[in-house]
């Protein structure tokens, strides 16, 4: 029990990162694409398009900085402060995205500066998100339990790198997203910027997955060594042909398809750095058993999240299915 | 400077901003939910209009609630990482059930209400509505349990400096939670009541949406009249509790220095640090010990009784406390003032009744923050009472760091703080029948008219 329960807390806290990245990463993608609209009732189409579900999307944060609270106390007093300003920067850019849906509707005169908010806040928010893991995966300086390094530690050409990478990710989810769920020439121009993003995004992959066995010893290990590498080996294959199979859904005109290709794209992604970083919570000293509450901390937590997750994801889904079809232009649900 | 100091002031700037918000939603939530029960079981379409027109206005504060909210939830770690490692075990899993029966519920079943008019039935909005107000209150359950075992702690033990869980009940219940949940609740619902009846008394006042008003007075001040007075029980109740766990915060909030006589309730005085003595002393001879042992000669602890160091900064508690309870007696007033004009059938026309609480909507936010500075700087100089000083309890993080998030966050705030109630004030003057006529595009962006509004109003008799 005592080394399982560690597991399954990093399986379950995973999983609500991953469930964050792919539903609030279409969200900020949108924001991200905002400036490209040409015209308000454009950019009216994208925001109802998402409207209904940012707010429980982004609650999927929530869980997954408090779930790390909860389950690694010792993990989250690391991460934190080693991270404080890319992550207080985060907040600061949802916090703009965040009311920028509603302020932007009742504003008049003033709905350019929501407008420059929602797309502002959404960009810095990914941004950051991707220093954040880029920060993580480069490793923490800790000493007696607690981190030891500097201000601006985080502030590497890695990190910056995995926040423009994604950047292109998010952008890729939102326009996947746009070609599924509204019409007429957000959809057209969505697609075409779909298109491109993921060549982007696989470039972006293919940098990371270069760069990380080169600088870090530990990762070029785990994927490298025998018998790793016999299991490994199709991860970028696989990869490989779900961004191709999304590039031919594209092109063919499909509308749902490219999404789910975007989404797949990310849990392979995900899954990567996942293998190059397991057991790891806090590269490179602080594995998932130092990190870990006591025992009867994570068993009480675990007893109310195994019923309680599916309910959420039950009731996700039935709103998913309620604001299902597409937005037509001109079209809002206010 | 000091990077305690300047951690608390950020913690203690972002949590008062946010609480600003529940404070409001909460009952806001239920009064949503409960107009459109009445407008079910009526079929009155008045009461879907006013469950609209104050959606919107939800729509724009739980918009900052939310956002404000996440910020708390990293800010433990990010600036007490300290104390995040020393109490994570045990309300680590408060935050994680709220998140779990709360945030996604109210995310969730929002996007219903406020997006699904032309979607769901009439039972399903309701229902959503209702969903969302439990949700608010499940979330104010978990928060203020996490909150009462800083200022009670119970069922733990204390191992290398670390605290452990024993007794989930224990903890979840500690001593001081029923009494915080209770008084926090009703402070509440006692906000958004007073919202709702300056907002009804402002249409009055103005002769403008008349009926729509007249509802909102009704409602808010059978509210009022009931939950004011429950409230002062609740806070008696309350302060005896802490009399029994914290007794120098009590002393604190009293200005009561020399334990071995009889406390004075000081109406006004100004509490002498240094030399451990009130000046401008004006009192009701032996009043608080009457309250607080209910004996004229009772005795309670003096903040003599221990050293300064372990005593919290005396004047902001003892004067935000002390504009709590003004407060709270003056809504008392209102409540029972407004109920015997209904009584008497003057209440709509008792011009000086409704120009009075029009300008009172601020009552309930002023309440909640004082009280929340009373019991929260009263933990001085424990964050976690007993267990962990706050001292003790920051981020290896340097002052320049803190300092410059902190001036971010003022920026950032104030500027989204301003214009939040720039344009709530807005949705108001716009009125409930802003919301009968919708253009295609949603909510439409026509300048204000009260002229138009009044014509419309004159026209559609029914509503």
């Amino acid at each position: 029990m005592e080394w399982y329960l560690p597991v399954i807390w990093a399986a379950l806290i995973g999983a609500a990162v991953a469930f964050y990245v792919i539903l609030d990463g279409f969200d900020l993608g949108i924001g991200i694409l905002f400036p490209f609209a040409k015209e308000e009732k454009e950019q009216d189409q994208m925001i109802a398009s998402i409207a209904p579900f940012w707010d429980g999307n982004e609650t999927w944060l929530v869980l997954g900085g408090g779930g790390l609270w909860v389950a690694f106390p010792k993990a989250y007093a690391v991460i934190m402060p080693a991270l404080y300003l890319p992550v207080i920067l985060m907040l600061l850019g949802l916090i703009f995205r965040g009311v920028a849906f509603e302020f932007r509707t009742v504003a008049n005169t003033s709905k350019k500066y929501w407008n420059f908010a929602f797309a502002g806040g959404a960009t810095l928010a990914g941004f950051c998100q991707g220093v954040i893991l880029g920060g993580l995966i480069q490793g923490i300086k800790v000493e007696n339990g607690e981190f030891a390094g500097g201000a601006f530690d985080f502030a590497t050409p890695f990190a910056l790198l995995c926040g423009l990478g994604v950047l292109a990710g998010y952008a890729l989810l939102g326009a996947c997203w746009l070609v599924m769920k509204t019409d007429a020439a957000v959809a057209k121009r969505a697609r075409d910027h779909a298109k491109l993003l993921l060549f982007v995004v696989l470039a972006f992959m293919a940098i990371v997955s270069l760069w990380t066995p080169l600088q870090f010893p530990r990762i070029r290990e785990r994927w490298f060594s025998v018998p790793n590498i016999l299991f490994l080996w199709p991860v970028p294959l696989i990869t490989a042909l779900v961004a191709f199979m999304g590039w031919r859904w594209l092109e063919r005109g499909r509308d749902y398809a490219p999404f789910f290709s975007a989404i797949a794209l990310f849990l392979l992604g995900y899954m990567g750095l996942a293998i190059s970083v397991y057991p790891y919570l806090v590269p490179p000293t602080m594995t998932v058993w130092d990190a870990s509450a006591a025992p009867s901390s994570q068993i009480f937590m675990l007893l109310g999240t195994l019923p309680l997750l599916p309910i959420i994801l039950m009731y996700t889904a039935f709103i998913y299915y309620l604001f299902r079809g597409k937005v037509r232009e001109g079209e809002s649900y206010h | 400077m000091d990077p305690v100091l300047l951690a608390r002031v950020q913690f203690a700037f972002t949590i008062s901003f946010h609480i600003i918000f529940p404070a409001f939603t909460i009952g806001l939530a239920a009064y949503i939910a409960t107009l459109l029960m009445m407008w079910m079981r009526t079929g009155r379409e008045r009461y879907q209009l006013l469950a609209r027109f104050w959606t919107k206005i939800f729509a724009v504060s739980f918009g900052m609630g939310v956002v404000s909210g996440i910020v708390l939830s990293y800010q433990f770690g990010t600036n007490w990482s300290r104390f995040s490692v020393v109490t994570g075990n045990v309300i680590g899993p408060a935050i994680g059930y709220e998140v779990l029966t709360a945030f996604f519920l109210e995310a969730t079943f929002l996007g219903v209400l406020l997006f699904a008019w032309k979607r769901v039935p009439p039972w399903l909005l309701t229902l959503s509505a209702a969903i969302v107000a439990v949700g608010t209150a499940i979330s104010a359950f978990w928060i203020l349990s996490a909150n009462s075992w800083m200022q009670t702690p119970a069922g733990h033990e204390v191992r290398d400096g670390i605290a452990y869980p024993l007794d989930w009940v224990a903890i979840i219940f500690n001593p001081s939670f029923p009494y915080r949940l209770a008084h926090m609740l009703t402070a509440a619902y006692l906000t958004t009541a007073f919202v709702v009846l300056a907002v009804g008394a402002r249409y009055l006042v103005a002769g403008r949406h008349e009926a729509d008003g007249r509802t909102m007075v009704r409602m808010a001040i059978g509210m009022i009249a009931v939950l004011a007075p429950l409230q002062l029980f609740l806070g008696d109740q309350h302060g005896l509790n802490t009399l029994k766990h914290q007794p120098i915060k009590i002393a604190t909030m009293e200005g009561h220095w020399d334990g071995s006589k009889p406390g004075d309730f000081h109406i006004f005085a100004w509490p002498d640090e240094k030399n451990e003595r009130n000046l401008f002393e004006l009192s009701i001879p032996r009043g608080s010990s009457l309250i607080l042992t209910h004996d004229p000669n009772g005795l309670f602890p003096g903040l003599t009784s221990v050293p300064p160091s372990e005593r919290p900064p005396v004047v902001p508690v003892f004067f935000a406390f002390r504009i709590m309870i003004g407060i709270g007696f003056l809504m008392i007033a209102i409540g029972l003032y407004g109920a015997f004009l209904w009584w008497r059938g003057t209440l709509m026309t008792t011009r000086w009744y409704l120009r009075s609480v029009q300008h009172g909507w601020w009552l309930g936010f002023v309440a909640v923050l004082c009280g929340w500075i009373t019991t929260e700087v009263g933990r001085q100089p424990w964050i976690a009472h007993g267990i962990l000083r706050t001292a003790d309890a920051i981020s290896p993080v340097s002052a320049a760091s803190v300092l410059t998030t902190l001036i971010l966050f003022v920026i950032v705030y104030g500027i989204i703080f301003t214009m939040g109630i720039y344009y709530i004030n807005r949705l108001i003057a716009r009125g409930p029948q802003g919301f009968a006529v919708e253009s295609p595009r949603g909510v439409p962006n026509r300048p204000l008219s009260s002229a138009h509004d009044a014509g419309r109003e004159a026209i559609q008799p029914g509503r």
